[in-house]
């Protein structure tokens, strides 16, 4: 018996000092990014084991309150907080870019493989204006598809999703009849069409309904080897979601890239570039407590060397160079 | 017949170590009367604390909309407009639709089960019940988006053909909506009603029965005469509960629903319920007005339940008032 007790005794002694020499961050937010973040993070930690770092992945707008109620060390989000959260948040946000995801249109039209949209086109169907499969305005982007007299079934996210606002931000800035009458949220008002859970929900309305359209991230698209849509780009050219077409959103949109990174890049500049792109973000304070601002630059600086690689690994759009160079800049300035 | 006779079994075991009570007994009854009072009360606290916090965290929109919120149309949570009828109509229209389908199904099941069926059948079909019980929601979620969606799209055109004269079955036949909710929700709560009526039905007196059998009655006039009117306060019990269970599913339902907070008289349409709208967006309300909205569906789903838990006591209540 006291041998078993001294056993214990040392194992917790033994146990006690590595404990109390891990320290931990805490973030909460994004689910989009939340594949990338924990791959970062657990490698992070076997590089640096003196430090973890968790992450709730309990969506962008948990991730916002959260971190403004300071419960979180830093937070995730695939929208951009607003200049009201931020003053709310106390002043003191960084965004910093991590990665960049897509969203693409999925359908299922009987005997057609193939299909391109431009913003008019999908602005019109989600706004109910384009009911019909052979409406003329599809019919004429799409001159060698055999487009059946068949109503088309909208389908979107029901439930809230930085997917939908990378979406509805795109219908914003083709639609100016979208943004009036709709908007740009995590969840919209609806004009037509029904919605589904998650993106499995959608690809299941659509993949079960003849004359369906919808909606899901380009890495969803690519892991489940769904066939989508092109989509008409700024310049004019028919482009397919890809990781390269989206960090060649980024690309296009860094000259104008204001210097809090808020920036959307739908419908971004450039012959290559991805209509349909954003980046998600991490929300960071610039001056830390307790030391906890510089381990979070640390981090920083190793995802912007190490991390970035992996990323089209697990299906990321990579930031692009340039991107990339100023948010290092940035992350310099983290203090505290 | 088992529940009946499993609680003769305890007691007479449990008589032999019954201990004599003395002096420290007392003690201990003390002690045990302020431990289970506390556990009592405990529940009482819980439920007041949710409604606390339900309310504290919907005073936003209950100042911003008042009791208008509760028949606003309009759910918009770009412009911060919000209103509570299409959710509360989904609720309860799929919740009715299941109650409609399970009660007669569940309740003849628990007839043919405790008069008719012959013993092994009968445990073989209750085993299955039982088990119908303990599958998980987004289990009869799945089945539903990918059995049953597809089989109410096919019916649904013919149910056009045949009731279309009725505003309730008419309209563009997706195999989503309020139908396909409410059969899903009638599947979940078909146990509670089969399984709660059948225990009830099996402590009717066999005295009554054989009475009634003995002045010549058939078995239809003995259900009908003897075992439904006795066993009515449980079988209603069953019916409210398996209606409470209805009015809150979330995951199943909003597998299947659609989720469009839009109000048709057509049950072919899309629809959204309250716990489905709120298990949807809370993790992305971004603004407070949103977040504050969601709550207040949360409250006005609470204050729906309690109703219908009062009016399910004022029913039994009455009805077991001696005549």
């Amino acid at each position: 018996m006291k041998r078993i007790l001294t056993i214990l005794a040392a194992a917790v002694l033994s146990a006690a000092p590595a404990a109390a020499q891990v320290r931990v961050l805490n973030g909460a937010g994004s689910t989009f990014g939340f594949p990338i973040y924990s791959k970062w993070f657990s490698e992070y930690h076997k590089a640096k084991p003196g430090l973890q770092i968790n992450y709730a992945s309990i969506g962008s707008g948990g991730g916002i309150r959260q971190f403004t109620e300071k419960t979180v060390d830093f937070g995730a989000t695939d929208g951009p907080m607003t200049d009201e959260q931020i003053q709310k948040a106390g002043g003191d946000v960084l965004h910093l870019p991590t990665v960049l995801g897509g969203v693409v249109p999925i359908f299922n039209v009987p005997g057609v493989k193939d299909l391109r949209f431009d913003g008019a086109a999908l602005a019109g169907i989600y706004l109910g204006k384009i009911a019909k499969w052979n409406d003329p305005l599809l019919v004429k982007l799409n001159p060698k598809a055999k487009l059946p007299d068949m109503p088309i079934m909208v389908v979107h996210r029901a439930d809230g999703s930085g997917t939908t606002y990378c979406f509805v931000d795109y219908l914003s800035k083709v639609s100016p009849e979208w943004k009036k009458s709709v908007g740009l949220g995590t969840s919209v008002n609806w004009p037509v069409g029904m919605g589904g859970k998650g993106s499995e929900g959608v690809t299941g309305l659509v993949k079960q309904n003849p004359g369906a359209i919808g909606y899901v991230e380009l890495i969803y698209a690519l892991q489940n080897g769904l066939s989508y849509a092109s989509v008409r780009n700024r310049a004019g050219l028919f482009v397919k979601g890809t990781l390269a077409g989206v960090t060649a959103a980024a690309a296009g949109a860094a000259r104008t890239m204001p210097k809090d990174f808020r920036v959307s890049i739908t419908n971004a500049p450039g012959r290559g570039s991805y209509p349909i792109s954003t980046f998600t973000w991490l929300l960071v304070r610039r001056h830390g407590q307790d030391g906890k601002g510089v381990e979070i630059r640390d981090f920083l600086r190793w995802m912007l060397k190490h991390g970035e690689g992996e990323a089209a690994a697990l299906g990321y759009a990579p930031l692009p160079g340039a991107v990339k160079a100023r948010v290092a800049k940035v992350v310099e300035t983290i203090q505290g | 017949m088992t529940p009946a006779a499993a609680p003769e079994r305890t007691s007479s075991g449990a008589r032999g170590l019954v201990p004599v009570p003395g002096p420290r007994e007392r003690a201990g009854d003390r002690l045990f009367r302020l431990i289970v009072t506390g556990f009592a009360l405990l529940t009482l606290a819980t439920v007041a604390a949710l409604a606390w916090q339900l309310t504290r965290g919907s005073l936003g929109t209950w100042r911003a909309f008042g009791a208008s919120f509760l028949w606003g149309r309009t759910w918009d949570p770009v412009n911060d407009v919000f209103g509570a009828l299409p959710f509360l109509y989904g609720t309860l229209v799929t919740s009715l639709i299941a109650l409609l389908i399970a009660v007669p199904l569940g309740v003849g099941t628990a007839v043919f089960l405790t008069e008719l069926a012959p013993r092994r059948l009968a445990s073989a079909v209750g085993f299955a019940v039982e088990l119908l019980a303990a599958v998980p929601s987004v289990i009869l979620g799945l089945m539903g988006m990918y059995l049953l969606v597809p089989a109410v799209r096919f019916v649904e055109p013919s149910l056009e053909r045949w009731l279309g004269f009725l505003p309730f079955f008419r309209g563009a036949a997706y195999g989503l909506g309020l139908l396909t909710a409410g059969l899903i929700l009638s599947l979940m709560i078909l146990p509670y009603v089969t399984a709660i009526t059948r225990d009830v039905l099996a402590t009717v007196p066999r005295s009554l029965k054989e009475a009634l059998y003995a002045l010549g009655a058939t078995r239809w006039e003995v259900v009908r005469g003897v075992s439904l009117p006795y066993a009515r306060p449980g079988i209603l019990g069953a019916v409210f509960l398996a209606l409470g269970r209805a009015l809150g599913e979330t995951m199943a339902v909003t597998m299947v629903i659609g989720n469009t907070p839009r109000i048709s008289a057509s049950l072919f349409s899309p629809g959204y319920s309250m716990a489905a709208v709120i298990a949807n967006e809370l993790a992305e309300a971004v603004s407070d007005a949103h977040l504050s909205a969601l709550i207040a569906i949360g409250l006005t789903l609470l204050g729906v339940t309690i109703v219908v838990n009062g009016l399910a006591r004022l029913l039994i209540y009455r009805l077991e008032r001696p005549r």
